[in-house]
């Protein structure tokens, strides 16, 4: 029994107050937390599950660092203090961008493969801007970020018309337009930003490049476009959820023919959902090459980033929100295996890790139903373990091993005795 | 006239890869699962059918491991196609009539490896001994060395596609969302073995697998000019293929059985048709024909491999639809895009185009900006397979 409290009643009275009231709080946020738990839960099985066959491939090429390296790897952008965090900040942003993009798609019933192209279009453009315009300080990196844009929304345009108006595969015509990007960009860059002695594109002017954070992360090179993501990636959630465009978008996703039925302009809804997924792909372009000493070369490359995007918005369950926590923890997970070139390692392991994680996501259905089953023979077996009688009988004897002993020497005694006699 | 075949010769090249994967893309698709994963199939069987090159180059001296080598191979393939599908008749208690099935099938699959045998040991033992010339002897030799190579991108090709098929078939996954897990750990997990194992990324080999003339058939005027001078063989097997393909899909009873549970499968489940395994089937297969195809991309384009095959998985996946989902379209588009790809690369011997004077990148960009135009023309009655990307439930209507 507790002690009854030895204060006034008007104070007990208050502090019960106070208690119901946390209790009230801490109900709800638990109520929440089960809630998200629900819905991130496959997520996490799938990280857990990622980052295990990573240890073990880690452990069969080395079995010395793995641990250590592991950690390193979970650690990522912490390892390096401050710097690190804002590095891996630098790094999350246009991953949640191109995320984003993909996830948007998604949520129309597309898939957006070409978000690498939309980006490099969104790239050549600020930094087109950046370079050759001149504008006041303030604005230029303004304009710049806002053409990117438009440059990445008319890439993803194309596709989108495309499909709706002569149904052509968006996978097949993004592909195509991210070889076209890729191969306009050299011709762009050499025709109009050209620097011939490193062969690639010159630096933008110092008035088009973004606000830095460096007084928040000092030394790191983290700037004002990883707020901008945020606030991009809280709209696109705004967008789609609670407003009606949002629904038409969504219901075109669900049920293409479903919508038709209902009266909405599909057609219109596939185009505003490819531009807009190239709009925030080409931001992700503008965002990461509006840098100071930052600039493309004129080799053939596809920017891995797109393909980046493909898993951020996998792993994020098709939401903007989930891009941008799946992005930072994409980001840290690059940083970490840029701090884990210390250990003998190479840093693809991340992108093993990386599949590995996708494909549990996957095939999460399936892992929870496994989970499940095996969950369920386990408590049988126990509660079976708990009520079966003879568990409990053994139980009692084997609390008392020392009478046991006693017993056991007696009946030995008495064997031993009726085999003389 | 020199410069025309050399075009054709070069067309073959891009061609004859997107043919065997797009064919392979087709298999998969037809059967109504999607095959993104192509690009990292190829990826995965390039990189160790050209590992396997590279040590079989060691023995090439020595005739006789090459050929022990090879059938040890040929029995694997036999174990693995015959086998499983024995134990599931036996387990089945089957009528007789699949047992008569069963046994033509691998009668048929053990004659092709016999056939396949018989004409290594040709190219190993009995070639060599009756040329006179030292180059026929090098060729032949190195041409069994492909032949291996091949084999073993097909085999491993086909083992990682079964890790997409038993995701997106049997744990009912998103077919696309696995696929891209495979595109993604293909290249990661090269360069982290390559790297680990050898130091670099790259794995090169030094024979050079040109076919200069087929023996007989080259000396005839035009034909011979056109196709059996400075070829590969992986030419003659997508020909081979080809006409293969187009018979068992049209003509088969698999390829009936296949189409049906790209259309309809729950129609064709009605009718007795096992569509897990068939799917699981058609997507080895593509599996196989991507591995192959990424061997001999690097085999053709240069003498290592440098983790890429240029995004021709994707390229093939375009090839299919482009090509409307049968082998007749798919060849036209393939010979298209390999011809586009000739221009670009080698425009500046065509003196028509090199007096144009335009960059290099915008030949580079027309194969692509082309097939956009031709898709947006042609697509409206182009027509997928009707079940393509769908799980199949036996439990949902």
């Amino acid at each position: 029994m507790r002690k009854p409290l030895k204060c006034p009643l008007v104070l007990k009275n208050i502090i019960d107050k106070i208690r119901s009231v946390f209790k009230i709080i801490f109900s709800f946020i638990w109520k929440i937390l089960k809630k998200v738990l629900i819905v991130i839960r496959p997520s996490l099985i799938a990280i857990a599950v990622g980052l295990l066959i990573g240890l073990i491939i880690m452990l069969i090429f080395n079995p010395y660092d793995a641990f250590p390296a592991l950690m390193t790897l979970i650690l990522g952008g912490f390892n390096g203090g401050l710097k690190g965090i804002g590095e891996t900040l630098e790094l999350a942003a246009p991953i949640m961008l191109t995320g984003l993009a993909v996830a948007f798609a998604f949520k129309t019933g597309l898939f957006n493969i070409g978000a690498s192209g939309q980006m490099m279009m969104g790239a050549y453009v600020a930094i087109h801007v950046g370079v050759r315009w001149t504008l006041p300080s303030g604005l230029h990196w303004i304009v710049a970020l806002l053409l990117g844009m438009t440059a990445g929304a008319v890439w993803g345009l194309v596709p989108g018309i495309l499909k709706a108006l002569r149904n052509v595969n968006e996978v097949v015509s993004s592909i195509m337009m991210n070889y076209i990007a890729g191969y306009l960009l050299i011709f762009l860059i050499q025709r109009n930003v050209f620097l011939e002695l490193e062969a690639r594109s010159r630096y933008v002017q110092s008035t088009a490049v973004l606000p830095s954070l460096q007084s928040v992360f000092p030394g790191s090179s983290a700037n004002i476009g990883i707020l901008i993501t945020m606030v991009v990636i809280i709209i696109a959630h705004i967008i789609i959820h609670k407003t009606t465009l949002g629904f038409s978008l969504r219901a075109a996703g669900f049920s293409f023919d479903g919508s038709k039925y209902a009266g909405m302009n599909t057609k219109l809804n596939i185009v505003i959902a490819m531009t807009l997924s190239g709009m925030f792909a080409g931001l992700a372009g503008a965002i990461s090459f509006l840098v100071r000493g930052k600039a493309i070369n004129t080799a053939f490359v596809i920017f891995s980033q797109g393909f980046d995007g493909i898993s951020v918005a996998l792993l994020g369950l098709g939401e903007p929100i989930g891009a941008l926590i799946a992005g930072l923890f994409l980001a840290n997970l690059r940083m970490g295996g840029f701090y884990m070139q210390l250990y003998s390692y190479v840093p693809q392991i991340i992108d093993i890790i990386v599949a590995v994680i996708i494909y549990a996501t996957a095939i999460s259905i399936a892992i929870q139903a496994l989970l499940k089953h095996y969950g369920e023979r386990l408590g049988v077996f126990y509660r079976n373990r708990i009520r079966d009688p003879l568990r409990v009988f053994y139980k009692k004897r084997i609390r008392d091993p020392f009478s046991q002993c006693i017993k056991k020497r007696r009946e030995k005694k008495l064997s031993k005795k009726e085999a003389k006699s | 006239m020199e410069i025309i075949y050399q075009l054709i010769q070069s067309t073959y090249l891009g061609m004859t890869v997107l043919l065997i994967v797009a064919l392979g893309g087709l298999l998969a698709e037809r059967s109504g699962v999607t095959n993104i994963a192509l690009e990292g199939i190829m990826i995965f069987g390039a990189f160790i059918g050209v590992w396997g090159i590279k040590i079989f180059e060691r023995y090439l001296s020595r005739p006789s491991i090459l050929l022990m080598i090879m059938i040890v191979l040929l029995i694997l393939i036999l174990l693995i196609t015959i086998l499983p599908e024995y134990r599931y008749l036996k387990k089945k208690h089957s009528t007789d009539k699949e047992w008569k099935e069963f046994k033509i099938a691998s009668v048929i699959k053990v004659s092709i490896a016999a056939v396949v045998l018989l004409i290594s040991i040709l190219l190993t033992m009995v070639v060599p001994n009756i040329a006179t010339n030292p180059q026929t002897i090098l060729q032949s030799k190195t041409q069994m060395i492909l032949i291996m190579g091949l084999t073993v991108g097909g085999l491993i090709g086909g083992l990682f596609s079964m890790i997409h098929a038993y995701a997106s078939i049997y744990l009912k996954a998103n077919q696309v969302i696995s696929a891209t897990a495979l595109n993604l750990f293909a290249p990661a997990f090269a360069v982290f073995t390559a790297r680990i194992l050898q130091g670099g990324q790259q794995i090169s080999f030094m024979s050079n697998f040109m076919i200069n003339k087929v023996p007989l058939l080259g000396d005839i005027p035009l034909i011979g000019d056109i196709f059996f001078k400075r070829n590969y063989l992986s030419f003659y097997f997508s020909i081979g293929l080809l006409i293969l393909l187009s018979i068992l899909i049209y003509k088969s009873k698999f390829g009936l059985r296949l189409r049906a549970c790209g259309e309809n499968p729950h129609a064709a489940d009605s009718l007795g048709i096992n569509i897990y395994r068939l799917r699981f089937k058609a997507v080895t297969l593509s599996g196989v024909l991507a591995g192959i195809g990424g061997v001999s991309f690097v085999i053709s384009t240069s003498t290592e491999f440098n983790v890429t095959v240029a995004g021709f998985g994707f390229l093939a996946i375009a090839v299919l639809i482009f090509g409307n989902w049968s082998p007749k379209g798919i060849v036209l588009a393939a010979l298209f895009f390999g011809f586009m790809r000739t221009i670009a690369s080698s425009f500046s011997i065509i003196p028509f185009l090199n007096r144009l004077g335009a960059p290099a990148e915008i030949y580079n960009m027309i194969p692509f900006i082309a097939t956009l135009i031709i898709l947006g023309f042609f697509s409206k009655n182009s027509r997928a397979p009707k079940a393509l990307g769908q799980v199949y439930d036996q439990g949902k209507r």
